[in-house]
């Protein structure tokens, strides 16, 4: 049996590690996104609010790390962690596909739908950042100029119904995503028992279908015309 | 009651198999699954044709040998049931049921429905043990047991090895298993000094033989023959990181 000196190894080197890897970085996607949710939902207290708000992100921690630094840190840490949890992901996908060579006749898949919708969802939601990124951050997708305000940028997006579809489609998808991930991330990492599973479980759902309805009343706030 | 079978035929590990149809009209309700194999496979050497192969010994569902997926389930659509405790009760006049093997790499089919299962003899070969020393058996006791750990431990070892987790898992893990045997040693003090190294070793093989990884999905709970709760891979998973982070080698 192979030795793995060191704690890197140890963890990369079984599925239970890789699996505890996939929980830290999910906890760390999940905190972002609920920062996120909270700091979206700012919408509905106006353009100039919003706009602030967005100049603030970059101006926070300015004497310690300059201009839009604390953002950087953020985007580094999220860009080893979704590469970090992508990486696991496939290379456990590849095992379980390895792990049965000839399937059933007969289908009949039991346990949660949630569960096995993962690595799809997954995908879906990882689609959709690279859409985000380049229709919010980066404005190359935008209908209004890269100098435009956030809020303006925002409204612009979500006039194209077939972009709002796709946000609200893919906060499903984050939904389904944090229901499983989160309750497993709390099994992965040790914290589950007999007793408290059903509440782990409820927990989390709750946290899932919170976080898409928080999101996707944006868009429907754009198409219906309360947010202009 | 009269049912149509379609059983997986497969003449040896590497031939080619498929399901093969089979008429029964005389079932009646209170025969085993077992059973009515039986009389199917009477009827078949009457015939001259070959018998289907199917591992069985007990017949009481606490061997963990009859392994087949009716339906597109391990063991059945009875809860908590192993295929030889599951009645013709529960199907219908009319029915057509499939019966197929484990699937599983790890699980290599030798005949018909009858799987290859010594991978697991191998999980419990790394570390499924507690090392004592041989001679009269001690006072019981002289090591006391909290009333908690010992039912959760024995909950656990009621675990008869049927492999239905891995087949009913979408990955192909045998996490359940594993769990199962490290929750029923670990939850006991007999069992702690080789605790860290027994979840790290016994993990450590599992991987090695092509099971595939656990994603928590919690079927291979649902159709658990004993009911072993899907927590008790929290408890493997516990032991294997704290062991990680304490730097215990699988050796």
């Amino acid at each position: 049996m192979t030795q793995h000196r060191n704690i890197v190894t140890r963890t990369w080197g079984s599925s239970v590690g890789k699996k505890s890897v996939m929980a830290v970085t999910g906890a760390i996607f999940l905190l972002y996104v609920i920062a996120h949710m909270i700091g979206n939902l700012k919408i509905f207290f106006g353009l100039t609010t919003f706009d602030n708000y967005s100049v603030h992100l970059r101006t926070l921690g300015e004497d310690i790390f300059g201009y839009g630094g604390v953002l950087w840190i953020i985007r580094t840490v999220l860009t080893v962690a979704v590469l970090l949890h992508m990486w696991a992901a496939f290379s456990l996908w590849y095992k379980a596909k390895k792990a049965r060579p000839v399937g059933y006749q007969h289908r009949n898949p039991q346990g949660s739908y949630a569960a096995r919708t993962m690595r799809w969802g997954g995908v879906i939601i990882a689609l959709f950042v690279i859409w985000h990124i380049l229709d919010l951050t980066l404005g190359v997708v935008n209908p209004l100029p890269e100098n435009a305000g956030a809020y303006q940028k925002l409204v612009a997006s979500f006039d194209r119904p077939v972009v709002s579809i796709f946000y609200i489609v893919a906060m499903v998808a984050l939904s389904t995503h944090i229901s499983h991930g989160l309750w497993s991330g709390i099994q992965t990492l040790g914290g589950n028992s007999a007793v408290r599973q059903h509440a782990l479980k409820t927990f989390s759902i709750t946290v899932g279908v919170v976080i898409a309805v928080g999101f996707a009343i944006i868009p429907i706030s754009v198409m219906t015309g309360l947010v202009r | 009651m009269k049912l149509t079978l379609r059983v997986w035929r497969q003449k040896d590990a590497d031939a080619k198999g498929k399901m093969v149809k089979y008429q029964l009209d005389d079932v009646d309700e209170d025969m085993s699954f077992l059973e009515m194999l039986d009389v199917l496979n009477e009827k078949l050497v009457l015939d001259d044709e070959d018998p289907i192969s199917f591992d069985h010994d007990c017949r009481e569902g606490i061997c963990g040998s009859c392994a087949m997926v009716i339906n597109g389930i391990p063991h059945g659509p009875q809860k908590n049931t192993t295929t030889c405790q599951l009645h013709m009760r529960h199907f219908k006049d009319g029915d057509t049921i499939d019966v197929e093997p484990w699937r599983a790499r790890a699980f290599p089919v030798i005949k018909d429905l009858v799987t290859d299962r010594s991978a697991f003899d191998q999980i419990i070969q790394a570390g499924g043990y507690v090392s004592v020393n041989t001679g009269s058996a001690p006072e019981a006791h002289a090591t006391p047991v909290d009333k908690v750990s010992a039912d959760d431990s024995f909950d656990a070892a009621t675990c008869i090895g049927c492999g239905a987790c891995v087949a009913a898992c979408p990955n192909g893990s045998s996490m359940l298993f594993t769990a199962a045997k490290v929750t029923h040693l670990g939850l006991l003090p007999q069992g702690q000094p080789e605790r860290q190294t027994r979840a790290i070793s016994m993990l450590a093989k599992q991987d090695e033989l092509d099971f595939g990884g656990c994603t928590n999905v919690g079927a291979c709970a649902e159709v658990c023959p004993k009911g072993i709760p899907l927590a008790t891979i929290s408890r493997l998973n516990h032991d294997v990181l704290g062991a990680t982070l304490a730097g215990a080698r699988s050796d």
